[in-house]
């Protein structure tokens, strides 16, 4: 019995590639691909994200109405470099056309990303999570406070160099009645075992997309 | 105490002077003061908060003029937790997110780690893979109706849906050894094929619900008239509102607007499989109730479908792809060829190796569109792991749909958004 695609059956490529052809000509300066797991996605400079962003939105033939998502990414030592250490990155859904998009921006640590709240409102917490977690911040969002983390969090937690047992812990404080927190103290070092190795069993050979995916039993014969 | 004796301790003319000088102070009052909003700490363990959400709500009278969730306190960092391990370890983390419908957790995980692989499935895992989404979607519905019957005031659907509920921990349990957090389906397929006799116990199960439970829980709500009082008109949500705020699911589909990606965007067999998306029409919260009870029968259909195909023509078939570089091998395999063992070992411990990329997979939740966002450098670990909850879009839509409604309105409205606190806060 041969394995059968899963995923994303009803996606034809000529949509794809009409997708991106549209945004290759309203947005000259975007850069637009369709990544081999064929997702259409555009990288934007901060300057053109907004104005990218709301032509998306009331584009004729794509009308990406619906925001689902807004997330940062830190690249920091990310093989291969990226061109800066952040990313945005923006993914829209067209339920009229059923296509998807990813907008991608790229930032630098200190850099501001405009805030599209006013093109979706739903942006306003996903832009309030990134700012939490990343510390990106948004221009001209209305409220731009955390929201995952603990309300005097010091640090963003999902940056590569925030360690992940995090630097304070809560404890009980019968002294002063209430919970209070302290630095982290851990009875054993955070043993994160880094087992890649040099075995190429593994590393190799891994798209396996068509017939050819079946371990031939015989090999081990 | 010593208060209270103090009080006793007044003479009848002392607290007359007092009520009369209370009297006087309130007429003397500025009629004119603006009014102060009444700022209404609500939770994080209120029973209806579904967890614990704080909301800060600001009231005028009774009204509720603002609503400000404060939310993570259930924050457990999972995205951070998942960058540090292999993408099977990673799996038992989604089981946890939205703790009441786990397999569809797994199931988006799954997909997005194979599309990015770029891997198919064998016929017979992705008909499991449905068959057990659909139990798992009636598990949510049946916790959702139960709590939200139970927050506006009636008692009897709450214990006769946990009943049902109870079953569909028992198949999890015979399916997976666990019976909640399953850590069922893998990257590749399912951890195993089905135990004899399960999808005879499923298949009485479903008969049953279909034709006893649900007219039962359906009788005690569709003509109540309390029930109506309390949810026809109230969260009134028009698809435009529904789409710029990001919604998904019976969130979408109550306000009228027919989007499900079982049948838009369909992953595994659903494309082969015959069911319908109900849809409301006034976006208020007893039609979203009239889509969920829908959309249980229409699961009750799949499952019979799925069923079918698993005890027919798809018997004895594999369960999960046989490429050991992705699936581990067989005990038996183990036991006679050292290259299976060692690849055994490997896969557990290093685990497989995912090429370098980046994708965004979505799937049909019960509470909506749960996305992965997966970015991967190569290598057996993802770089970063991005969860699209559904239920965080819809609480961010609290604020608006509570507006101008009464108190006792938030506890119906966070019923009806079907908000569980472990997907949310993540």
């Amino acid at each position: 019995m041969t394995a059968q695609l899963h995923i994303d059956t009803h996606l034809k490529t000529s949509e794809l590639e009409r997708c991106a052809e549209l945004c290759r000509i309203a947005l000259p300066r975007a850069e637009v691909a369709i990544t081999p797991q064929r997702e259409v996605q555009l990288t934007v400079a901060v300057t053109e994200l907004y104005a990218a962003l709301a032509w998306l939105k009331d584009a004729e033939g794509l009308k990406f109405s619906q925001l689902m998502d807004v997330c940062g990414v830190d690249y920091l030592a990310f093989n291969p470099a990226q061109p800066q250490r952040f990313a945005v990155a923006y993914h829209l859904l067209s339920p009229t056309q059923n296509l998807r998009v990813r907008v991608k921006c790229f930032v630098a640590e200190g850099e501001s990303v405009p805030s599209v709240v006013a093109l979706w409102p739903a942006a306003n917490w996903f832009e309030r999570e990134t700012y939490d977690m990343y510390g990106i911040v948004f221009a001209g969002h209305p409220d731009l406070r955390r929201i995952l983390t603990d309300y005097d969090f010091i640090g963003h937690p999902l940056r590569k160099d925030f360690p992940l047992n995090g630097h304070v812990e809560v404890y009980y404080d019968a002294a002063q009645g209430r919970v209070a927190y302290k630095p982290v103290d851990l009875p054993q070092e955070l043993r994160n075992f880094d087992s890649v190795s040099s075995w190429k069993g593994l590393t190799g050979n891994t798209h396996l997309a068509e017939t050819d995916n079946v371990f031939v039993r015989e090999e081990f014969k | 105490m010593a208060n209270q004796t103090r009080t006793l301790e007044l003479t009848l003319g002392e607290t007359l002077e007092r009520a009369q000088a209370v009297l006087a102070q309130a007429q003397t009052a500025p009629q004119t003061a603006p009014d102060q909003p009444f700022t209404l700490n609500f939770g994080p363990q209120h029973p209806s908060a579904h967890g614990v959400l704080r909301l800060v709500l600001e009231l005028d009278g009774e009204v509720v003029t603002k609503a400000d969730p404060h939310i993570g306190l259930l924050h457990r960092g999972t995205e951070k937790l998942i960058e540090h391990k292999t993408y099977i370890q990673a799996l038992p983390y989604f089981d946890r997110l939205d703790y009441v419908s786990m397999m569809c957790q797994e199931h988006v995980w799954c997909l997005a780690t194979e599309k990015l692989l770029g891997i198919g499935l064998p016929l017979r895992a992705q008909y499991i893979r449905v068959l057990f989404s659909e139990v798992t979607r009636i598990a949510n519905h049946l916790l959702w109706i139960g709590c939200h019957a139970l927050d506006v005031g009636a008692m009897a659907v709450f214990l006769y849906a946990f009943k049902e509920r109870e079953f569909t921990m028992d198949f999890y349990e015979e399916v997976s050894g666990a019976r909640m957090h399953a850590n069922y389906f893998r990257p590749g397929g399912v951890n195993r094929d089905l135990p004899q006799g399960l999808t005879r116990k499923i298949g009485k199960w479903n008969e049953n619900f279909s034709k006893q439970v649900m007219p039962l829980l359906e009788g005690l709500l569709d003509e109540n008239r309390i029930w109506k009082q309390r949810t026809v008109g109230i969260g009134v949500v028009t698809p435009e509102e529904a789409q710029a705020w990001g919604f998904s699911g019976a969130m979408l589909r109550g306000s009228g607007f027919a989007w499900d990606l079982r049948k838009s965007q369909p992953y595994e067999c659903y494309d082969q499989l015959e069911f319908n998306v109900p849809v409301g029409k006034n976006g208020d919260s007893y039609d979203r109730y009239l889509c969920r009870m829908a959309e249980m029968y229409e699961s009750c259909k799949l499952i019979t479908q799925c069923l079918e195909r698993l005890e027919g023509d798809l018997m004895g078939q594999p369960v999960k792809i046989e490429n050991y570089k992705i699936s581990p091998p067989s005990r038996g395999e183990m036991k006679d060829s050292m290259e299976a063992l060692i690849h055994h070992f490997k896969y557990f411990t290093e685990g497989f190796h995912v090429p370098a990329g980046e994708v965004y997979a979505a799937i049909e939740a019960p509470k909506g569109e749960m996305g992965v966002y997966l970015v991967s450098e190569g290598g057996p670990k993802p770089w970063r792991a991005k969860i699209r909850a559904p239920g965080y879009a819809h609480l961010q839509g609290l604020d608006f749909m509570a507006r101008g409604h009464l108190l006792a309105d938030v506890t119906a409205i966070i019923g009806t958004q079907d908000i569980v606190f472990g997907e949310i806060d993540r």
